[in-house]
């Protein structure tokens, strides 16, 4: 079990190894690749939000002088291709296979209908307009609530609600979940005080700041490499293969930097698109999305309707809890709606309570897994109504969290029990925080939730290689998102016991390093540093048996201490330690070069909580809203790179706040976005934000070797209730439908 | 015999079944049995998480399993 104990290089700060490349420009991002004779490919998207397509004609197109190549929907294999993807709602390789590039249907404006590759982006735009599509139009169903409703148009008439018996129609809800506990009528029954309420969040997309971005280079034997920004080479490398009915052996994913992912890069968009073109032309061809792309054709997360009832007693002991949520998955079933029944009251020890969850199909862009996937939406409706019960028992609103508090053993409400968790102690930390003690500044509200995601373990690789000169090179196969490599190096360097400036990481290729899953569900730090420390290992126990055969000794009379083999007890005394420099220099007379590898399916992710709390004021009149402070307090296991995980604290604070209180799609009746670019969906900028406060609290997890839970999702999770409740207390009206954006809270406040 | 839960997502294939207790030694051996009693079963347990006295594996395998054991199969958890 791991213990809280000193280490000389986990809980450093190091410089990121890619940070100097990144702020000089010199780093390679997707669409950064340029190749010899390279031509560049777009896609025609559709004008409608929901049509059949009656006939597509590319002639047009490849008429043009320059343009290489042209595909549309019957480019594609035949058949269904076999298979599931990765992330919450998972969906079927199929259904990816036709959001990428539409058959016979196009379910959402901006749906791909055609893909053309020429020799200038310019020329290929042209050719788009080339291209002659017939469409049918049909109603489109945009709302979740209206398309769960009787007699609503059909997204996909053969969607058919996954249920015991299939149900006599189709409709639009693609399955269900539910979870419960106890006895919810006795429960309501013994409450003091009943808060019932409906929340609603909007669709919130990734943000980015990197667009969708690929080159393909296929030659004519059909083998090819493909250079992508993407969380998982290797699963875009399969997906890809699946869908083009491909050995995947003949395929290479070279990973490139990444500009962001949070989720959003789990799923394969243009890659088969490229290959296909690329194939065609007989060139790479390098395609890149546009902003305008991304929003419209690229997964967001779902928007929600949820109903809450919550049941509390005087002293604040949560009696029953139920709740009612709706999301939608987009065109394509896959709304993370499990995720976020089994998240809504997983900080609490609960006796009774009930979750149901709907995954529902509208005509809108298929959803992607965003930090967290489903738990912002239903913990921002549970954290609200608890807040307006604390602030109706007048309790303060952590201690009221801290009545319900779950601990290790508590029966978490999706089965199990928890091993050692870090809520309380995220509590107490955010109770005794010096923000948390200020005085609240005068006209503004102060808003605290808690936050909690599973994490995850999954598989990982990695290879460590001893230099010639001692220092070390290890190659892993999660692509870096934010910061692993230094994560890695560290990890590295403590396990081998030397310094993090003697250890360099690289992310390989499919064809250069061992199998990893994506880089997503906080499992990277986990479960590839648990690869890496593995590989370590594996060093270390070579290089006893080399020191060993030096010495002319047993390995078991040698030791590791500081990087260096030295003898055990008993060993003649002459005998001096063996660096790393020292061993690697002899590695031809000791048995070659020296080098570790591990593979894992690690299990043992440790669940990552969070208390949030922040200081909002708004101006009645406008509405605007001033975030004047805001404090995240999280649960780390085991911070091995402490200003990445603050890092991560903060920036998924910023997401949330923005989720909160500007973002959201704006779609005009024919289920047309109207605010496809950064201008019109306001992210948050530097200015618009204080610098968001951390505290990391250190619960170990027993299952890793340094401790770590995974700390990259959680913070998403409190924002959004954070922010109602503060602008609710703030206004003495309680808000319960993001965002809170200025127009949104002016008419909260009129209808008031 | 270990105490195995099912979660609701697997009413598809087994109806209201939510408890029963099995006899197996490893995880491998309860999966067997499960698919003798519920053949419809299977391809759910292909693609399954489960908790196994506390700790949640994604793809568990051969995890040993005692009398007290309690097993709780969950939706798949992956994450952004």
């Amino acid at each position: 079990m791991a213990e809280a104990v000193e280490y000389k290089q986990i809980g450093s700060s190091p410089v990121r190894p890619d940070g100097v490349d990144k702020v000089t420009g010199r780093a390679q991002f997707g669409a950064d690749l340029m190749l010899p004779n390279m031509i560049h490919g777009k896609v025609l998207r559709s004008p409608h939000a929901h049509a059949k397509i009656k006939s597509i004609d590319l002639s047009g197109a490849l008429a043009i002088d320059g343009v290489f190549a042209a595909i549309s929907g019957a480019d594609f294999p035949g058949g269904v291709p076999d298979g599931e993807v990765s992330g919450e709602g998972g969906g079927t390789l199929d259904d990816v296979a036709k959001n990428i590039m539409a058959r016979d249907k196009v379910v959402y404006h901006g749906h791909a209908v055609a893909a053309v590759a020429a020799s200038t982006p310019h020329l290929a735009e042209a050719a788009l307009a080339a291209i002659k599509v017939e469409y049918e139009p049909l109603t489109p169903v945009l709302d979740v609530v209206a398309a769960m409703a009787e007699g609503s148009p059909l997204v996909d008439d053969e969607n058919f609600t996954k249920l015991p018996e299939k149900p006599a129609n189709p409709s639009n809800v693609a399955s269900v979940g539910k979870l419960e506990r106890g006895n919810l009528d006795a429960g309501f029954a013994a409450a003091d005080l009943i808060i019932e309420r409906e929340y609603k969040c909007p669709m919130a997309h990734q943000g980015y700041i990197e667009p969708h971005a690929c080159v393909a280079s296929m030659d004519e034997t059909g083998r090819g490499t493909v250079w992508c920004s993407t969380q998982g080479h290797f699963e875009f490398r399969a997906a890809t293969a699946k869908i083009l009915d491909r050995d995947m052996a003949d395929l290479k994913f070279v990973a490139t930097e990444i500009g962001g992912g949070f989720g959003g890069k789990t799923v394969v968009y243009l890659e088969p698109l490229a290959v296909l073109l690329s194939e065609k032309a007989g060139r790479p061809v390098k395609m890149a999305m546009s902003r305008e792309e991304v929003f419209r054709a690229t997964g967001p997360t779902s928007a929600t309707v949820a109903r809450v009832k919550l049941g509390v007693k005087n002293d604040g002991t949560i009696t029953a809890a139920s709740a009612w949520i709706a999301y939608e998955a987009g065109a394509f079933a896959g709304a993370p709606h499990m995720p976020g029944a089994m998240s809504i009251f997983a900080p609490y020890d609960l006796e009774n309570f009930c979750v149901e969850t709907f995954d529902v199909l509208v005509n809108k862009p298929k959803v992607a897994a965003y930090r967290a996937p489903g738990a912002p939406q239903s913990m921002h409706a549970f954290e609200c109504a608890l807040d307006e019960a604390a602030q109706q028992l007048d309790i303060d609103p952590i201690d009221l969290r801290m009545v319900n508090a779950a601990d290790e053993g508590t029966t978490a409400p999706y089965g199990p029990k928890f091993p050692p968790i870090g809520f309380k102690a995220c509590l107490e930390a955010a109770k005794r925080h010096p923000n948390y003690n200020a005085p609240i500044p005068a006209g503004a509200g102060r808003g605290v939730a808690a936050g909690f995601w599973f994490n995850i373990g999954m598989q990982s690789s990695a290879e460590v290689h001893l230099n010639e000169n001692g220092t070390v090179m290890v190659i892993e196969g999660s692509p870096d998102i934010g910061g692993s490599r230094a994560s890695m190096c560290l990890m590295a360097a403590e396990t081998l016991g030397v310094e993090y400036d003697s250890v360099r990481a690289q992310v390989g290729d499919t064809e250069s390093t061992g199998f990893c899953n994506v880089t997503g569900g906080s499992r990277t730090t986990f479960a590839t540093g648990m690869a890496v420390t593995q590989a370590c290992e594996d060093v270390i126990a070579e290089c006893k048996k080399r020191a060993a055969m030096t010495w002319g000794v047993d390995a078991d009379q040698v030791e590791w201490e500081d990087g260096r083999a030295v003898p055990g007890p008993g060993v003649n005394a002459d005998v001096k330690p063996l660096s790393l420099a020292d061993l690697a220099g002899s590695t031809a007379k000791t048995g070659g070069p020296i080098q570790g590898r591990a593979s894992v399916n690690a299990q043992g992710a440790g669940a990552s909580f969070s208390l949030n709390f922040a200081d909002l004021r708004v101006d009645p009149e406008t509405g605007k809203v001033d975030v004047l402070s805001y404090t995240a307090v999280q649960d780390a296991g085991k911070a091995i790179h402490p200003a990445y995980v603050e890092g991560q604290m903060q920036g998924g604070a910023v997401q949330g706040i923005g989720w909160a209180l500007n973002e959201e799609y704006v779609y005009n009746d024919a289920g047309v976005m109207e605010n496809a670019g950064f201008l019109d969906y306001r992210i948050p900028v530097a200015s618009d934000l204080p610098m968001i406060s951390t505290e990391i609290v250190e619960v170990p997890n027993p299952s890793h070797p340094y401790g770590v839970r995974g700390v990259g999702e959680t913070p998403i999770v409190a924002p959004l209730a954070v922010v109602t409740n503060a602008v609710s207390r703030a206004l003495d009206h309680r808000m319960t439908t993001l965002p809170l954006s200025p127009p949104n809270i002016v008419a909260a406040l009129e209808d008031n | 015999m270990a105490q195995v839960t099912f979660p609701d997502h697997f009413r598809s294939a087994i109806g209201d079944v939510r408890e029963t207790r099995i006899d197996a030694a490893n995880y491998r051996d309860l999966v067997i049995k499960l698919k003798e009693n519920w053949p419809q079963l299977a391809p759910l347990l292909e693609r399954t998480a489960v908790a196994i006295d506390g700790q949640i594996y994604q793809d568990a395998f051969i995890e040993p399993l005692n009398p007290e054991s309690e097993v709780f199969f969950m939706p798949r958890i992956e994450g952004g």
